[in-house]
């Protein structure tokens, strides 16, 4: 099929429509060129957004040394951290217990309630804890991160439950039967079989909820108590007051961290195909 | 399954309800985790929506219907007369006008190139897709924010324009339904193109072949052959885009700033200076509401042969 739509350039091409290649071409540029413009003038060595005066990394070393960046940059760390190591637990057992196994009563229920974070728009669940959380850092006076941790949690489990669970449905049962028929103990035979093989799942999983975490805006600002901003809540804040290119090389930053997450994410995936 | 037969041994019987148990053993740190953040608390809202609402925020715990009478109501302050709530209701339909402005554009726009992407030679469609997946992880701030810098007055659109003397003022595109809808479009386009990806990826090129063998002309095949076969995707994608445009707060926060408020920034001034907590509970679950119901009309609509097409 391939050589057919290379060799057909000039000829009838029945996979061609007028004026769609265009469209397509234009669309890959409008997703990337603000992004590559945002990211461009991070290097910028005047103030402006607008003027290019030549390369420098000024804005990231005024950034490192702001210090309201450094405190965000390390709770928004150990914030993801946390919490991408907490629901990539709780996902993976949740997986096993939901693939491969004989349909069992509630098992459509408890799909929805691991997929409700990605159903109820993310206003809905912020507001909602912000109302329980309100209530309970009223009656116990603890303000901590804790709120934080588990609000991130609840909300990353689905995105690391989903490519653990994809995994766990491709792989072949015959190695852990065979691992049973050599007298391997149920949990020997998970431990040395069933988790080698699913490891690259967890891995994307954890990749996934720690980005997503990472990212995360709208729950963080509702949920957080004062002086809790993560990194893209402060930036949120910010601007909305002046806006210098020291918030590019912020964002610039926080993006090659995504991207480099994903793509590894990426080649996780297409390497067991 | 092959050994569903009703006749099966004690033995196997009690296996099977171990297992059971085992899953539920293991689903339940999950579920417990999620029932204290996400499906408790809106349970919790859905309570507080029906209380009074306090004087410095939060509530009293004393029955009231005012929350969700203020939804679409308002009190007059001097004659107590209840009226509709002009303010309210402007923004659940520029909501509900943005975003299905949102959704159309990125179906126009994610349409074609969900087609050139499924006609790529299959070994370099993958590439082509990850080109259209990072945006979609990367984080959701940072492209509105990318989307600021390029519209601002000051920005490079109007410095661009300005300089080129196409323009003597710059254009004020900040903090209009404009903004947003542009925003919201750029943000939310890959959760059009995906979906319809997916259904276009499947497209039996054949019968696209066989139209043209019967002289039909490319918008005829387009509009008769392609588009119904692709439907399901349409849809897909329309609802994927819709949904999140309809729950928008960060985006028409940074884009449409005080005054084009969107219902998720309706919400938020419900905890911030208006402080009516019932009000935003109703309102919240309002939201939910409709997007619940959306959700179940598609379920509907894919279970009554919506995807029929598919192979």
């Amino acid at each position: 099929m391939s050589s057919s739509i290379a060799s057909s350039k000039k000829l009838f091409s029945i996979y061609k429509l007028p004026g769609f290649n265009f469209i397509a071409i234009t669309c890959f540029v409008m997703l990337y060129a603000p992004i590559m413009i945002l990211v461009g003038y991070s290097f910028n060595e005047g103030s402006s957004l607008a003027l290019w005066e030549g390369f420098s990394l000024r804005w990231y070393y005024s950034a490192w040394q702001n210090e309201a960046v450094k405190d965000a940059t390390l709770l928004s760390l150990i914030i993801a951290l946390q919490a991408s190591l907490y629901s990539t637990v709780l996902a993976t057992m949740a997986a096993l217990g939901t693939t491969r196994t004989r349909a069992f009563r509630g098992q459509t229920a408890i799909y929805a309630m691991i997929n409700q974070p990605l159903m109820v728009p993310e206003i809905v669940t912020a507001v909602a804890l912000l109302i329980v959380f309100a209530t309970i850092k009223q009656a116990t006076g603890y303000q901590g991160l804790s709120y934080l941790v588990i609000a991130h949690t609840a909300f990353c489990v689905p995105f690391a439950y989903l490519p653990i669970r994809a995994r766990l449905e491709d792989m072949d049962r015959s190695l852990e039967i065979a691992a049973a028929d050599l007298y391997a103990t149920p949990w020997r035979c998970f431990r040395r079989v069933t988790l080698p093989l699913l490891l690259p799942g967890i891995l994307a999983g954890a990749m996934l909820a720690f980005v997503i975490s990472l990212d995360d805006v709208v729950i963080t600002e509702f949920v957080k108590s004062a002086g809790q901003d993560t990194l893209p809540t402060f930036m949120l804040g910010q601007i909305r007051r002046v806006i210098t290119p020291e918030m590019n090389a912020i964002a610039s930053a926080l993006l090659a961290v995504s991207v480099l997450m994903v793509s590894l994410i990426f080649l996780i995936n297409r390497k067991k195909t | 399954m092959p050994d569903d037969s009703p006749s099966l041994s004690k033995y196997e019987l009690a296996a099977r309800k171990q297992q059971t148990r085992r899953n539920l053993l293991l689903c339940s740190p999950a579920l417990i985790v999620l029932l204290l953040a996400a499906s408790g608390p809106l349970l919790v809202m859905l309570f507080y929506s029906f209380l009074k609402s306090g004087n410095y925020g939060g509530v009293v715990y004393e029955f009231s219907l005012d929350g969700w009478l203020n939804v679409f109501l308002v009190r007059d302050i001097f004659d107590d007369v209840l009226k509709v709530a002009d303010a309210h209701l402007s923004v659940f339909w520029r909501s509900i006008k943005l975003s299905a402005m949102t959704t159309f554009t990125c179906l126009v726009i994610g349409f074609p190139t969900a087609y050139f992407i499924a006609t790529r030679p299959r070994e370099s469609r993958n590439f082509w897709l990850f080109l259209i997946t990072i945006p979609f992880w990367t984080n959701l701030l940072i492209r509105t924010f990318a989307i600021l810098e390029l519209i601002r007055n000051n920005g490079i659109v109007n410095n661009l324009l300005t300089d080129l003397h196409i323009i003597e003022q710059p254009i004020q595109m900040m903090y209009t339904d404009f903004a947003i809808m542009i925003g919201m479009t750029y943000v939310y386009l890959p959760l059009m193109i995906l979906p319809l990806y997916a259904s276009m990826e499947k497209l039996d090129f054949r019968l696209v072949e066989a139209a043209y063998d019967l002289y039909a002309t490319r918008i005829r095949v387009l509009r008769r052959v392609i588009i119904p076969l692709i439907k399901p995707g349409i849809v897909a994608g329309s609802i994927l885009v819709f949904i999140p445009s309809l729950g928008a707060f960060v985006t028409p926060r940074v884009l449409g700033g005080g005054k084009n408020l969107m219902l998720g920034n309706l919400i938020e001034l419900q905890f911030g200076q208006g402080r009516n907590w019932p009000l935003g509970a109703a309102l919240s679950i309002t939201l939910l509401f409709i997007v619940m119901a959306t959700l179940l009309l598609y379920v509907r609509y894919s279970q009554k042969g919506g995807v029929q097409h598919e192979q």
